[in-house]
């Protein structure tokens, strides 16, 4: 076939990059620039300072938040991928007709498409001190009084962000699933490969782009999140996009910028790592 | 090895089971819960049933301008969906192709979805801000909803066009079709139905987006935003029957979408080809 005509070409990618640019190259681009800016009370000052950068990093407490925030994303990352795996592998060998696995994959994946902040409030009623969970403790008595930790703790975040991620950990892993030769499992069976080494030796191995993909979704939203520490730890949990969130509403521009520029090279870092194991353009 | 697989059938589908009602069982509680009587809390027990709270939420004077909220937040959506779908196709038609500096853009695409999303709200508002333009829902809050929905959009149509049988559009072309009826008559219509999964992504994720729209909604609210500021000082069922409607709303839509892709199907295998029809 003929090469493309240059016009048409640009007015296919231009509105794309014409948006992306706009909104997200020069606004990071702004971000990285004021991160050097001094400030006073009432405004920015256009300098080039590192004061934001050594304030945030000299600080014992940036350490502690990212920390906290890691805490977060290993414990929901290690959950969203024993609960996303078996979930996948269920959905892809043993629901034998595709009719069931379209049926029981739009099940899991509805809840994608409604609120994230509906489906965290809707933890109140189960996790309040009359909630759901301390009603059917104390009647099964468990414990006499009920346990206050359940909401607005670092159990309900985690849990929160278990929901409302999981299945960013079932679709890619799914997806590599169903690309699998079903031969290629019958061969290690006919091999005297057990249950087991299949699973580990070819189903895993095999997934790994699938998983990998998962887990920079997973990791992502977990590092850069803010509003789900906020609401399950009821405003006195810190993550670093709570303490960004601080800065924010005090005004102090600067040294958010500061603070979202490492926030950034951390995720980049955490994903060019995981990007290892993928090839991203032959996942789709 | 069937008895062995008998068995993990089973712990598998009860483990499925398990997430499916851990997935559905907190929304399915505030769905009961808003219907709690004039004297119901915000946990179990129910104390009568009634629509009480419906009512309460459209009396402005308790939760704020709802509806205004909601309308914003609807208009917003659609705006949303109809650039993502457009965009996204024309992006994907280009990309079937390598161009010069067609990575660079497939990984600014990427980097859109990965880049957490209070560092596209923080930059546009500061961009805004320094700039002194005005933001508001529908340029800045545009932009930034975009920047969560095209990436799906334009993700899923690379995979559409990967699949996409290229032997269909030579015929078209063999046959006299120039490039513009070739795609009006042969690639959209066969891409049709992923198009509406793209409207669906690129509706509902802007309709409920939150942490993009924090900095960049100027000083009109979008509903997610109007949600968020009542559980701060809502403390009644109101707030579950905001959160039933609005999940009834979102129902709806996603069932809209999919019944629609089901009845393209259906159709397709019914009448086969719409061949002789694009003149």
């Amino acid at each position: 076939m003929k090469r493309y005509n240059p016009i048409v070409l640009i007015a296919q990618v231009s509105p794309i990059s014409a948006i992306l640019g706009l909104f997200l190259i020069v606004p990071i681009a702004t971000i990285l620039i004021v991160s050097f800016w001094d400030y006073s009370e009432f405004m920015l000052l256009p300098d080039f300072v590192w004061t934001n950068y050594t304030d945030t990093l000299g600080s014992y407490v940036t350490y502690k938040t990212y920390l906290n925030t890691f805490k977060y994303t290993v414990l929901t990352w290690i959950f969203t991928l024993l609960i996303g795996f078996p979930v996948a592998y269920f959905l892809c060998f043993h629901v034998r007709t595709l009719r069931w696995q379209i049926i029981l994959f739009l099940i899991c994946t509805i809840p994608f498409w409604t609120s994230n902040i509906i489906r965290m409030i809707s933890w109140i009623p189960f996790l309040g001190r009359n909630g759901v969970f301390n009603s059917m403790l104390i009647n099964l008595g468990l414990t006499n009084e009920p346990l206050e930790f359940l909401l607005f703790s670092d159990f309900a975040i985690v849990l929160a962000f278990v929901h409302l991620y999981t299945l960013f950990m079932v679709v890619p892993i799914f997806n590599s699933m169903m690309r699998i030769n079903r031969s290629v499992l019958e061969a290690a069976i006919d091999a005297g490969a057990n249950g087991w080494q299949v699973l580990t030796n070819v189903v895993i191995p095999l997934c790994k782009p699938g998983i990998a993909i998962g887990s920079i979704f997973v990791v992502t939203l977990v590092m850069g999140d803010y509003i789900t520490v906020r609401l399950m730890g009821g405003g006195l949990r810190a993550s670093v996009g709570v303490m960004m969130w601080n800065e924010i509403s005090l005004l102090l521009y600067p040294p958010a910028a500061a603070n979202a520029v490492v926030l950034l090279a951390v995720v980049l870092i955490l994903v060019s790592l995981m990007m290892r194991v993928v090839d991203l353009k032959k996942e789709l | 090895m069937g008895e062995r697989r008998r068995k993990e059938y089973y712990f598998l589908a009860v483990f499925f089971t398990i997430f499916v009602l851990f997935l559905y069982g907190p929304i399915s509680a505030i769905l009961i819960l808003s219907f709690q009587g004039p004297n119901g809390g915000l946990t179990f027990p129910m104390n009568g049933f009634s629509i009480h709270w419906f009512f309460a939420l459209f009396g402005e004077q308790l939760v704020g301008d709802f509806k205004a909220a909601f309308l914003r937040s609807l208009q917003l959506g659609l705006i949303v969906m109809v650039l993502t779908i457009v965009v996204s196709v024309l992006a994907g038609l280009a990309f079937r192709k390598k161009f010069f500096g067609s990575t660079l853009l497939f990984y600014t695409t990427v980097a859109s979805l990965i880049v957490p999303s209070i560092l596209v709200s923080l930059g546009i508002g500061l961009l805004y801000n320094l700039m002194e333009w005005e933001a508001a829902w529908y340029s800045s809050g545009m932009g930034a909803h975009l920047t969560w929905t095209l990436p799906f959009g334009f993700l899923i149509m690379i995979a559409v066009f990967n699949r996409f049988d290229k032997s269909y559009e030579e015929a078209a072309k063999d046959l006299g079709a120039s490039n513009w009826q070739t795609i009006r008559y042969v690639v959209l219509p066969i891409i049709a139905p992923s198009l509406i999964g793209v409207a669906l992504f690129g509706f509902t994720l802007s309709y409920d987006e939150f942490a993009r729209t924090l900095m960049t909604s100027g000083v009109k609210n979008t509903l997610p935003l109007e949600i968020f500021g009542m559980t701060t000082n809502v403390t009644t069922p109101t707030l579950y029957a905001l959160g039933t409607l609005t999940t009834v709303f979102s129902l709806v839509v996603i069932l809209t979408a999919m019944g629609i892709v089901f009845y393209m199907r259906k159709r397709r295998e019914r009448y086969g080809s719409d061949a002789g029809k694009g003149v």
